[in-house]
């Protein structure tokens, strides 16, 4: 073998080793948590509400509350999010503005999610007299989703292909039009699919519910949008730091953590899989 | 008679001054070639026809154009209006990710014509006269993605006469196909002069030869030469022409 052969062999299986070394570290992860978690993983623990201090019963109350805040903040986030991505992909002119507004984007997603907790409390708890809430707390999810959705749709929309425009100007049709019945039609996978990505990602957030609608304990459904709800990322918290008997919370920890990582992947693999069917179907029709 | 003109055209980019005093004008019925190394300024010349640099952001022109006789960057001229009655056509096939059918209709669509019978009527008129017609006539539900590229090609010719132009414009449109393909692009093109006034850049000399009747060269922004088209292949007044002609340069 000559050497440059030898040393391209070494590089291949160094790189191997280190992408199968990324996918083994995620297996642990899961592996860890389904080992521990899954026999607590019942119907019961699915549909019941927690007991005797969160030792027994189920995390019912917590997999509703997440299913509101998820709910809540796509509805607030993806029009607006939407909007704005194809305001500044199709309508805005490469100009400072335009700068300016994606690095305010980039940014804002940027910022530690507690720090959105704090603003959450701060504007839709207290001076908005949302009080701790479903409406405070979907609120304050949707903002921090806000730039994911804005970057997901200028990234769908940047991909399709320029000439689809200039094909359909060339036609008399406005950017309107363009954007309506050539642009859209083409992104929308792409776009969806990103939506779908994020919600995956809310539904694990726990910093900016902290403060703005998470429960400790509410064996209870909610009734409201201005009720409080127990939601899955800050039950698991307080199973695994501040419950009454630790040594038999723990079970129950495992378990929920289990259930919320099943629902992120879950919701993930459903993406992926839309986004394939998808995308054929507009190459298809 | 004349269907186009270009007249004393002057074109910037920022500070690039792409296209140097030109004047141009083109009668119906013929098919003008516009040839010249890359970068030499026949794109954004055959562009300024459906003004289709205003697209570009720091585009600056002074002149005149007119189509028809009407000029088409007057102030009362409404854009899309303007881009209606001219056909383009690119280099690369861009069907829309549409039907077959859809695809003809769209410029009657978005110009808000909606009658199912002239839409039909339309479709039918406009593949048969690109000459697509014959192999597309069962599928026209189809995905215009699922039809090979130079079929594709011919699908955005019917798309672009759909809307009547005054003028169509051809920005190599057949770079990206086959010989077989090209052959009956060049075809159509022949057929189509009978009843539109066709401009087409193109790379390919032997093409130009070939499909028309007036042939331009630029050259680093000028026009250098302007006649008929075996005039300039066979016996051009301009050294330049004379050398990119023989393939010295270019």
């Amino acid at each position: 073998m000559t050497k440059k052969r030898l040393i391209q062999r070494i590089a291949f299986i160094t790189f191997g080793l280190i992408s199968l070394m990324v996918v083994g570290i995620l297996f642990a992860i899961l592996g860890f948590i389904a080992i521990r978690g899954i026999h607590v993983v019942n119907w019961e623990f699915l549909t019941a509400m927690p007991e005797d201090g969160m030792t027994k019963g189920g995390i019912f109350p917590a997999i509703v509350g997440t299913g509101c805040l998820v709910l809540g903040s796509i509805i607030f986030a993806f029009p607006i999010g939407v909007l704005s991505g194809i305001y500044t992909n199709e309508y805005l002119k490469d100009s400072w503005l335009k700068r300016f507004i994606r690095m305010m984007t980039n940014n804002l997603a940027g910022i530690p999610s507690i720090v959105f907790g704090l603003f959450g409390m701060a504007l839709f708890v207290n001076y908005l007299k949302f009080g701790d809430s479903i409406i405070a707390g979907s609120l304050t999810l949707g903002l921090l989703t806000l730039p994911v959705v804005i970057r997901t749709t200028e990234e769908a929309l940047k991909s399709v292909d320029n000439t689809l425009r200039l094909g359909s100007y060339a036609l008399g049709a406005t950017k309107l039009q363009t954007i309506r019945r050539v642009v859209l039609p083409v992104a929308y996978p792409n776009i969806i699919t990103g939506l779908i990505l994020s919600i995956g990602r809310v539904s694990g957030e726990t910093a900016p519910i902290l403060f703005t609608v998470a429960a400790y304990f509410l064996p209870k459904l909610p009734s409201s949008l201005s009720d409080q709800v127990m939601a899955l990322p800050y039950h698991l918290y307080v199973l695994a730091t501040s419950g009454t008997n630790m040594e038999e919370t723990r079970p129950m920890a495992y378990g929920t953590a289990f259930v919320l990582i099943a629902i992120v992947l879950i919701i993930n693999t459903a993406a992926s899989l839309l986004r394939r069917y998808l995308n054929k179907k507009v190459k298809m029709d | 008679m004349i269907q186009a003109e270009a007249k004393n055209i002057n074109v910037w980019y920022g500070d690039f001054h792409a296209l140097k005093d030109i004047s141009m004008t083109f009668e119906p019925n013929t098919v003008t070639a516009l040839i010249g190394p890359s970068g030499c300024g026949k794109s954004t010349f055959l562009r300024l026809f459906n003004r289709m640099n205003d697209l570009i952001s720091n585009f600056r022109l002074e002149g005149l154009i007119t189509v028809d006789g009407q000029n088409i960057y007057s102030k009362e001229a409404k854009i899309d209006e303007i881009r209606k009655g001219i056909g383009m056509v690119f280099q690369k096939p861009n069907p829309f990710p549409k039907s077959i059918f859809e695809n003809v209709a769209y410029g009657l669509r978005v110009n808000g014509i909606n009658d199912r019978k002239t839409i039909q009527e339309t479709v039918e008129r406009s593949l048969r006269q690109a000459a697509l017609w014959d192999e597309v006539k069962d599928d026209l539900k189809k995905s215009a993605m699922s039809i090979s590229g130079g079929q594709q090609q011919r699908l955005c010719i019917a798309r672009a006469l759909a809307v009547q132009p005054r003028l169509i414009l051809m920005d190599e449109p057949a770079s990206a196909l086959d010989p077989i393909s090209t052959a009956k692009i060049e075809e159509l093109i022949f057929e189509l002069k009978k009843s539109y006034t066709i401009l087409i850049v193109t790379h390919n000399l032997q093409q130009a030869g070939r499909i028309s009747d007036y042939t331009g060269f630029f050259y680093l922004g000028d026009m250098v030469e302007h006649d008929l088209t075996k005039k300039i292949f066979l016996n051009p007044s301009n050294e330049r022409t004379q050398n990119y002609i023989t393939g010295r340069f270019g």
